[in-house]
């Protein structure tokens, strides 16, 4: 086996591990960050396929807005939970 | 990721039927995705694909680069659709009520920011934006173009906008000009074409290479502007929700 076939095998290999992590992280947090980390993967994987048209657009849009948009809508949620929170606290 | 945290919640009430949801919608999800892999495995293979014919035709498509030739020549009734898309998606997350200041972005000196981020800023805000003028300029010959300079631009206002000390207003002439040019100008370049050549938009040989150019100049700006107006909008739902906590 060459050299590039073992780093495509492993590049697709945590492609789906980490796929598998961010459905099943039990924190929003956590799924962000892997889905980000995901995104670059996916980017190198793309630059392994000579498609660097798409490599930049998934690092650019995938890996760097997307990760921007999920982190201040998880800010949003998380501020919604802790208000909930509070609110039942005053009922009992 | 809005399920997610529902499920969460519902959890503490009701494990047992969350949990029985979650392997009916496992199991449903393991079967179609069977049935899809058994459907792309019985499909004869395509033939030729358009790559060639693309690559064929490269020489009347005014750009040096396949993708971008395909992108805004070959298939830019596509990038036309999505950038219109893009515009929907501004105009229903754009504020409702209306501004009396005429300046897109401002700012706040008297908020207290480390000199470090001042001095990063100074130069990460030029450099993403030079960046995302040379993404635009070689898309003409090598991988770049509209999308991923309008995004790198944006992540340069991201940055401006994380810091705290910069504010945009959306309500301001500027900012809907931004935001409706790149739409705009793809239909007025159809409409010259249509009236030019009689179809709508292919570009005549000769005028090809500067039509792309400025329709992909005019992208990038409409696709930058809603992408940070997507971002800071957000950003500021997500603050007021933070007051309302602390009040």
């Amino acid at each position: 086996m060459s050299a590039e076939i073992i780093i495509d095998i492993i590049l697709s290999l945590s492609v789906l591990l980490l796929a598998c992590l961010t459905l099943s992280a039990r924190q929003v947090f956590t799924a962000i960050v892997l889905y980000v980390s995901l995104g670059l993967l996916v980017t190198i994987i793309w630059v392994r396929l000579n498609a660097w048209d798409v490599a930049i657009a998934e690092a650019a849009i995938g890996a760097g807005l997307t990760g921007a948009l999920l982190l201040v809508a998880w800010r949003r949620l998380s501020n919604e939970a802790a208000a909930k929170f509070e609110s039942s606290n005053d009922v009992y | 990721m809005f399920i997610s945290l529902e499920f969460q919640q519902q959890n503490t009430n009701e494990k047992e039927l969350s949990r029985v949801t979650c392997w009916l919608l496992g199991a449903i999800i393991t079967a179609l995705s069977i049935a899809l892999t058994i459907a792309l495995l019985v499909t004869d293979k395509a033939v030729p694909g358009l790559a060639d014919l693309a690559a064929k035709n490269l020489d009347i498509s005014g750009v040096e680069n396949p993708v971008t030739a395909v992108l805004l020549n070959f298939r830019s009734y596509d990038t036309l659709l999505e950038i219109a898309v893009l515009l929907i998606v501004a105009v229903a997350i754009l504020p409702t009520q209306s501004s009396t200041t005429t300046q897109f972005l401002s700012v706040d000196d008297k908020i207290i920011i480390s000199p470090v981020l001042v001095g990063l800023l100074k130069w990460l805000v030029p450099l993403a934006i030079l960046v995302g003028g040379y993404l635009l300029w070689t898309g003409a010959y090598s991988p770049g173009g509209a999308f991923q300079a309008g995004a790198v631009v944006a992540g340069a206002g991201v940055a401006l906008s994380l810091a705290g000390r910069h504010d945009f207003l959306w309500q301001t002439t500027k900012a809907r000009v931004a935001l409706n040019l790149g739409l705009l100008v793809f239909l007025l370049v159809a409409a010259a074409n249509a009236i030019v050549t009689g179809t709508s938009l292919q570009y005549p040989v000769e005028h090809a290479g500067w039509l792309i150019l400025v329709v992909e100049i005019a992208a990038t700006l409409s696709i930058a502007a809603i992408l940070l107006l997507l971002f800071v909008r957000l950003k500021k739902i997500a603050e007021r929700s933070e007051q309302e906590i602390n009040q």
